[in-house]
């Protein structure tokens, strides 16, 4: 009995130094150096009911988890020209958050005037994006990878991340706002573009009357249902095979397909990336979410309105050597939709845009 | 009869023996206390050991013996029976339902189905979670599809990631099969296919099941980690017996009645048990 009181009383003296200890870090006013054992504070990501239904748990990388101050510091860096080579651009420059995270051009203009090559792509869901290549061509591997390029890109943003991080470590609030994010002011590209990548993993875009639709929660018109039945229709439109369903409610397949755009290849998409030209001219199948935001369309911004798309796959196909299979009746140019099925068709993917989502408080310019 | 009095006797002096002095009497049983039946009080190991053992499966396609692999996508050109010329550009498919059969009349049931895509290397096997118990088995089956049962519209996350659905219209569910590429159109043109599989639509809204399942019966022992083939021999999906041309069935075949049961019907040869390796 006596060495029993003797252990509870040292178990005791123990938990009242760790008690101590705790309260000394909890009331420290000095967020400056929290050192080595500093933990941001955790943010899962809220995964929206028509996903958790349906879909696999987002992916999110095990040296990046989500907190409250990485994304907030990631939202402040997405919307601050500071990144640019002469201060002008910002990720939000090219990425809009009332264009769905892309923006009205065919093709964006960098600080210097110099025009791309292919059309900005909008931003959301992209935890979701389960075999993890991003851009149109797949060359990026994962949300952090593909935030490095456009800042050297001499086309874009035309820094060098030795001089954008200079500016960040040298300006009053990014050195407290990276310590406060990852334990440390000495700011890095690699904490740069995780703070960025946290942010857009929260741009998630799910409660569109489509959406809702599914829920029970609305209802949809006797056009857009009958455009959901075209779009499901192997014979008519049969977008499903790279669009989605209603379970799988991403609407991508986030895989690259020739979608017979062109007789003659001149950008390889794809076969650049991966060196086999049996890839030549395949791009990544872009979400059918937010349309009504994302004009114009196709990885090359060709065409402005959503007719147009739909004309192309009605009519419009041709042939070339790594044409999808997919992409059917390719001789006739297509499958001769008719005019009332192309509209009930366009009526159906407009219900999945989303105006919650552009018009989230979360997502805007903080600063 | 000498012979059998003599056991007799010498039966007798050793039980007699054992009961007589402090030595233990022989018990059988197993004897290895990481096995699965280990007897505690058994003292003579009688060879009678359970294991578990993890058994892979590998899912390897040929066509008509000579192998097929991504590799050969859009590149290799292979000849059916009807004598299209033919390129694959991409095949997946599902297999659930792995069962193997003892020799004792117990299963083994894994609860894993597979989306095999030629593409991804880390489809082409599968090493199920439920463990096999080493010992004599006689038959392995499955199922090429979902049983209707299983094939339930939305119901598993990573097939709905891979636009894996069958659409409800069709009967819902999710397909079987998706093998496409081109064909040559006999004109020095080449034609698209997509051969699709699912569930066959009679008429709107009248459904018809249309997996198959497979029994093959095998004889072959588990004694440690076992890899079984499932072989696809893709020439059987155009022959024996509807002898498949592509210029009457190439795209649109998911709503063709006719298409899906002469699928159905090739289907039966297509699969077989190759080498069963530990």
């Amino acid at each position: 009995m006596k060495e029993r009181s003797k252990k509870i009383f040292r178990i005791f003296i123990g938990v009242m130094a760790i008690s101590l200890l705790v309260a000394c870090s909890s009331n420290d006013p000095d967020p400056i150096d929290p050192g080595e054992d500093y933990i941001p504070t955790p943010k899962p990501l809220t995964v929206p009911p028509i996903f958790e239904q349906f879909l696999p748990q987002p992916f999110i990388p095990a040296d990046n988890p989500q907190t409250v101050e990485g994304i907030a510091l990631g939202r402040k860096l997405f919307y601050d020209p500071i990144l640019s080579g002469d201060g002008t651009q910002a990720c939000a420059s090219c990425h809009k958050p009332s264009n769905s995270f892309t923006d009205e051009n065919q093709f964006s203009i960098g600080i210097d005037g110099f025009e791309g090559t292919r059309n900005s792509m909008p931003l959301y869901n992209m935890a979701w994006n389960t075999n993890s290549k991003f851009f149109w061509d797949g060359r990026a591997i994962s949300i952090e990878d593909q935030a490095l390029g456009p800042v050297e890109n001499p086309i874009e943003m035309h820094n060098t991340w030795e001089n954008a991080v200079a500016s960040l470590q040298s300006s009053s609030a990014y050195p407290e706002l990276f310590n406060k994010a990852f334990g440390t002011s000495n700011i890095t590209k690699e904490l740069t573009t995780k703070a960025i990548a946290q942010f857009e993993r929260t741009l998630i875009s799910a409660n569109s009357p489509f959406d809702r639709y599914l829920l029970g929660e609305n209802s949809l018109t006797p056009q857009e249902i009958n455009g959901f039945a075209i779009f499901m229709d192997e014979a008519r439109g049969d977008c499903f095979h790279c669009h989605g369903n209603e379970f799988s409610p991403l609407w991508t397949d986030n895989i690259f397909h020739n979608n017979g755009l062109d007789p003659i290849i001149t950008d390889k998409g794809l076969g650049n990336v991966t060196g086999d030209p049996n890839d030549d001219g395949k791009f990544k199948s872009p979400s059918l979410r937010n349309l009504a935001y994302t004009a114009p369309y196709m990885h090359d911004g060709r065409f402005a309105t959503l007719d147009d798309v739909i004309n192309h796959y009605s009519e419009g196909l041709v042939y070339s050597r790594t044409i999808d299979p997919l992409m059917k009746a390719v001789s006739r140019g297509g499958v001769h939709l008719t005019e009332p099925d192309k509209a009930d068709l366009k009526a159906f993917l407009l219900s999945l845009s989303d105006p919650s989502f552009i018009n989230n408080p979360d997502f805007q310019d903080p600063n | 009869m000498k012979k059998v009095a003599l056991f007799f006797i010498m039966a007798f002096f050793a039980v007699a023996c054992g009961n007589d002095d402090d030595s233990q009497p022989e018990i059988f049983g197993c004897t290895d206390s990481s096995s699965l039946n280990y007897n505690s009080a058994a003292n003579t190991d009688d060879g009678s050991c359970i294991y578990n053992k993890n058994v892979t499966f590998s899912f390897i396609q040929d066509w008509d013996g000579q192998s097929v692999t991504s590799a050969d996508f859009n590149v290799t050109s292979f000849t059916n029976a009807f004598g299209n010329t033919l390129q694959i550009s991409k095949l997946r498919y599902l297999i659930s339902k792995i069962v193997l059969h003892k020799a004792d009349g117990s299963t083994v049931d894994f609860e894993e189905y597979k989306l095999i895509d030629l593409t991804d290397p880390t489809s082409l096997t599968l090493t199920p979670a439920i463990m096999a118990t080493t010992g004599d088995y006689t038959g392995i089956s499955f199922v090429y599809g979902f049983n209707e049962l299983d094939n339930r519209s939305g119901a598993y996350p990573d097939l709905n990631d891979a636009n894996w659905n069958w659409p409800a219209m069709l009967g819902g569910g999710y397909h079987f099969m998706q093998m496409e590429g081109k064909y040559e159109d006999g004109t020095g043109g080449e034609l698209p296919y997509a051969y699709h599989n699912g569930t066959a639509r009679v008429s709107p809204d009248v459904f018809e099941q249309n997996f198959i399942s497979f029994n093959f019966s095998q004889n072959f022992t588990i004694s440690a980690d076992a890899t079984i083939e499932i072989k696809m021999n893709i020439a059987e999906w155009y022959k024996n017996p509807y002898i498949w041309d592509l210029n009457v069935f190439n795209t649109d075949l998911m709503m063709n009645y006719e298409a899906q049961k002469h699928m159905n019907e090739n289907g039966a040869s297509v699969f077989s048990i190759g080498a069963i390796t530990q």
